[in-house]
């Protein structure tokens, strides 16, 4: 078999070191009539050039960011990714290793993952920064577990309409089975009105959601919700994205108690949703209820510096059900590759990200907005990525951008949430635009023009 | 050779006016950015007082990463016999077809017909986990094996809301993985916790005691993490749905009975999978894993979405699309899933075919037993003849004899160049090293390692409290880390 080393004789030569006649025997624990009497019903198993092949077939029938030009967005990006995070992340030392309980055999992950965390807060302003989670969804609902432990308020949660609907989907089956009601605060305009979401806030929240930019691409006026959150004495959790804070006021600097972000902008490609890089960070007073590895500094026996995994007694392995969350594996390589990818970018470099991706992002939506039928929906300042409705209908045009060569979308009418509260019609007409330091000015005009055409002499085309 | 460049931190590294990372000139208009975003919402120049990223050139960050890798341990460079974590050999070819064009840049909201390729083969995946464990309808969304118990508990929880039954407790023996009862606590359940039998097996009798009408789930890894199949587990199932409760199997130690014998056939009713072991996706230092969860039909409406299904276009094609189940619990993380893991699992699956899965089992068991009676005269294994795919060795003995623990056989192997096996769990075998070394080792690997054990049970105790004496530092200040917690880099001068 593909990856079986031991020989006829060396398996002989085992059997009778262990006293078994057969492998057979060894699984003489496993009653007779639990075992299957017949091969499993599974494809037949492929030599590595007939796997290629037929990997190969299988992604071509898909369309990536190198079929078309990628202007799609709804929390994952076409960010470049230098050639230097793929080099460091397949490195075999790093890729194969696991979570490093033994420190002496894994300082490289150790001192990168402290690395990524000092990164992180660097990025955010915040003081402490977990060793990752799986994603946005899940690290938005970690927080709000947090700040249930931290309030000592188990009953209400408060977010915002714009926050994005799949980390409201997942917060909500996060709060299935606990006492914690869930008030969404409907944002009809694209953004929140402080006033409305102070009415929502008691003695009873833990805390508010605040997404920035938002899911419409949005800004939100955060300091002001932060400080409604703290005067109910709840705490503000903020979803940032990190490669906005080149330009935009920092998590730390709006007043949020938690930060946490989806990471993928991070050097980390889209691999069709996953895995990516669930960021969490605090303030210092609420480290012990944090959810996740922490990496610490400390000292070894020769009083050189060491990294370890420190405050093990929050984790599930020690704690059990008393822990702080069950997450054991987490995303350390993709951990790895943020870390990589913010030791490129560098100060200068995450500032010219940051305006390049607004500069163009503006562009792209003045140019969008003086087509006929086409329209910004909402009224409000953005940062890369912002929503157009289109009189032709949603799916016309990203039908249209694609036959062109373009990827737009996705369309609002993907999330049951938003229809319900944008209405059908409105729904179906939205679709979300991102724009990334990658695309051109020739790039953006040459949508322009293709979406420009008169659709009737296009609908011929597939 | 390395020096002490080496391994500085990036921030030490780092100077003024370096640059890695340049992007094009703009070519848009330079608008002035308060013209395009108000300036409420920028950064002001405060921010330019606390520390910012690190400067250093593309070299810097080369040269520095690699010297960091060479101070781990990993499957690619050395024996890695952690138990209960699989540490197998990961094909390099997963690495390459998973970076496909087409795969790793697909984005999650393409439109439905451009995406037909990684749909059929979640579609072929979901259909092949269903028959590996015996249970019909798959879910690949969870992350990770926590996250996969986590959902599967929401489901039964659904499905016992959806009988009018409110059920609140989850059982689980006391050699469990530690996240059956996190998972369990955060779902919303009280956790009980079982005391095994002398055998290291559930104890029937108290499971019996224990079950009631308030059972909800009891969760139950099988081999367990003694590297024990419990033999009883078709009584122990029937006990379990007498009461009307459901029977979790934890995954975690597919890799001994895959193509041998079912979770679906021995009563479990709800499994997940990890992807990470088993199916060979890279460890990744800690991390990415894939979770999939498999259940029974009567539980299939309320899984996690969305699930790929499949019906035939005009022409007779499979055209596949993205459904949510009837009553499904919700999503439990955004998008699809860890799909860069699940095609590995994919390549791999496809690789071994039927025959291939079941000889995977097969040596990582015949492995184990070898590697067992090779040390276990000198590090007793309490329970069971034949071990599965892994053991669990006490040093109780030598501990007692020549104070030697396991904490200092598992530091030293590190000096002769073999990562160490998972110690002091399961909490039921005193001093425990859970060992294993998966099908993937051969027996030269084997025999030089339980050669190792034999040189370091000889040695010194006293140097053996010291060691590591090899390895890039030696024995972390755990108890100061704790006590003043430094989790980030602070320039010297405090600012």
């Amino acid at each position: 078999m593909a990856y079986l080393f031991n020989t006829p004789d060396e398996i002989a030569a085992m059997l009778d070191a262990i006293g078994a006649d057969s492998i057979d025997e060894l699984f003489s624990q496993i009653p007779d009539r639990l075992q299957l009497d017949g091969p499993l019903d599974l494809p037949g198993g492929l030599s590595e050039p007939a796997l290629e092949a037929h990997l190969r077939q299988l992604a071509a029938a898909n369309s990536g960011t190198a079929a078309r030009i990628c202007l799609m967005g709804g929390g994952v990006y076409d960010h470049f990714i230098p050639a230097a995070v793929d080099e460091i992340a397949s490195r075999g030392e790093f890729y194969t290793a696991y979570t490093p309980y033994q420190a002496e055999a894994s300082q490289g992950s150790l001192q990168a993952f402290f690395e990524f965390q000092t990164l992180i807060c660097q990025l955010t302003g915040m003081d402490i920064s977990n060793a990752s989670l799986y994603e946005a969804g899940t690290a938005v609902s970690e927080a709000v577990f947090m700040a249930m432990r931290v309030t000592r308020r188990h009953g209400r949660v408060v977010v915002l309409g714009s926050l994005h609907p799949e980390y409201q989907q997942v917060l909500e089956t996060y709060l299935d089975n606990l006492e914690c009601q869930l008030e969404i605060v409907a944002t009809p305009n694209g953004f929140a009105d402080v006033s409305i979401v102070s009415e929502a806030l008691d003695d009873t929240t833990c805390c508010l959601v605040i997404q920035h930019p938002n899911f419409f691409g949005g800004l939100e006026d955060v300091a002001p919700l932060c400080q409604a959150a703290h005067d109910a004495g709840s705490l503000a959790v903020v979803c940032f994205d990190p490669l906005s804070l080149g330009l935009l006021k920092s998590p730390a600097d709006c007043g949020a108690d938690i930060a946490v972000a989806e990471g993928q902008a991070l050097g980390i490609p889209a691999q069709y949703g996953g895995p990516f890089l669930g960021l969490l960070t605090c303030r210092k007073e609420f480290v012990r209820q944090m959810p996740g590895r922490l990496i610490g500094q400390t000292t070894d026996r020769e009083g050189r510096d060491c990294y370890v995994l420190n405050l093990q007694a929050r984790e599930q392995h020690i704690r059990r059900e008393k822990a702080t969350s069950n997450i054991c594996t987490n995303q350390g390589l993709l951990a790895l590759r943020a870390t990589v990818y913010l030791a490129l970018l560098g100060r200068e470099g995450l500032n010219e990200v940051s305006q390049l991706c607004c500069r163009k992002a503006h562009y792209a939506a003045q140019r969008l907005a003086e087509l006929p039928g086409i329209e910004l929906m909402f009224d409000r300042p953005f940062f890369k990525e912002f929503t157009i409705r289109c009189r032709d209908g949603a799916k016309s045009v990203i039908d249209r951008a694609a036959a062109a060569g373009f990827d737009l979308g996705p369309t609002l009418a993907r999330f049951p949430r938003l229809t319900a509260s944008l209405g059908d019609d409105a729904a179906q007409e939205t679709l979300l635009v991102a724009v990334t330091e990658q695309r051109t000015r020739e790039e953006i005009d040459g949508l322009v023009d293709a979406l420009a055409t008169e659709p009737a002499k296009l609908s011929s085309q597939p | 050779m390395r020096n002490s460049l080496a391994t500085e931190l990036l921030f030490a590294l780092s100077r003024p006016g370096r640059r890695a990372a340049r992007f094009p000139d703009c070519d848009v208009p330079l608008q002035p950015l308060d013209e395009l975003v108000p300036s409420q919402h920028l950064a002001t120049a405060d921010r330019e007082k606390r520390p910012t990223l690190p400067e250093l050139t593309e070299a810097d960050v080369i040269r520095h990463f690699h010297n960091l890798s060479t101070l781990n341990m990993s499957v690619d460079t050395h024996f890695y016999p952690l138990g209960s974590c699989t540490m197998k050999y990961n094909p390099k070819r997963h690495e390459r077809l998973a970076g496909l064009p087409g795969l790793v840049d697909l984005h999650p909201y393409q439109r439905i017909n451009d995406q037909q390729g990684m749909l059929a083969l979640l579609y072929d995946l979901q259909k092949m986990l269903a028959e590996i464990s015996g249970l019909p309808a798959v879910s690949l969304q969870p992350a990770a094996g926590a996250q996969g118990e986590f959902a599967a508990l929401l489901v039964a929880s659904a499905w016992f809301r959806s009988r009018g039954e409110s059920r609140s407790r989850v059982l689980f023996p006391s050699s469990a993985h530690g996240t059956n009862p996190a998972s369990a606590a955060i779902a919303g359940f009280e956790c009980l916790q079982l005391k095994e039998g002398t055998d290291g097996l559930v104890d029937l009798a108290e499971l019996e005691q224990h079950l009631d009408e308030n059972t909800a789930v009891f969760m139950i890894t099988n081999p367990n993490t003694l590297g024990l199949f419990e033999q009883q587990i078709e009584e122990i199932t029937e006990k379990v749905h007498a009461v009307g409760g459901l029977v979790y199997i934890d995954g975690a130690n597919m890799n001994a009975i895959m193509g041998i014998t079912r979770p679906g056939d021995f009563g479990g009713d709800m499994m997940h999978f990890n992807v990470h072991k088993t199916f060979t996706g890279p460890h990744g230092a800690g991390g990415p894993g894939a979770g999939p969860i498999a259940v029974r039909e009567e539980l299939s409406e309320f899984l996690p979405g969305p699930i790929v299904t499949s019906n035939l276009d005009d022409d007779g094609n499979p055209h596949f699309q993205l459904e949510d189940p009837p009553r499904s619990i919700g999503r439990v993380r955004s998008h699809f899933g860890n799909v860069g893991i699940l095609v590995r699992g994919y390549c791999y699956l496809r690789t071994l075919g039927p025959d291939g899965v079941r000889d995977v089992a097969r040596h990582a068991v015949l492995n184990a037993n070898y590697l067992k009676s090779l040390i276990c005269d000198l590090l007793p294994v309490p329970h069971g003849q034949h071990c599965m795919h892994e053991f669990v060795a006490s040093a109780a003995r030598l501990k007692e004899e020549r104070d030697i623990s396991a904490m200092d056989i598992a530091k030293r192997l590190l000096d002769f160049g073999f990562h160490a096996p998972t110690v002091y769990f399961p909490l039921v075998v005193p001093e425990a090293m859970m060992i294993e070394p998966t099908e993937t080792e051969s027996k030269r690997t084997m025999d030089a390692f339980a050669e190792t054990i034999r040189t370091i049970a000889a040695e010194d105790p006293g140097f053996l409290h010291e060691a590591p004496h090899q390895t890039p530092v030696s024995r972390p200040d755990d108890v100061q880390a704790a006590r003043h917690p430094v989790l980030s880099w602070t320039p010297e001068d405090g600012s």
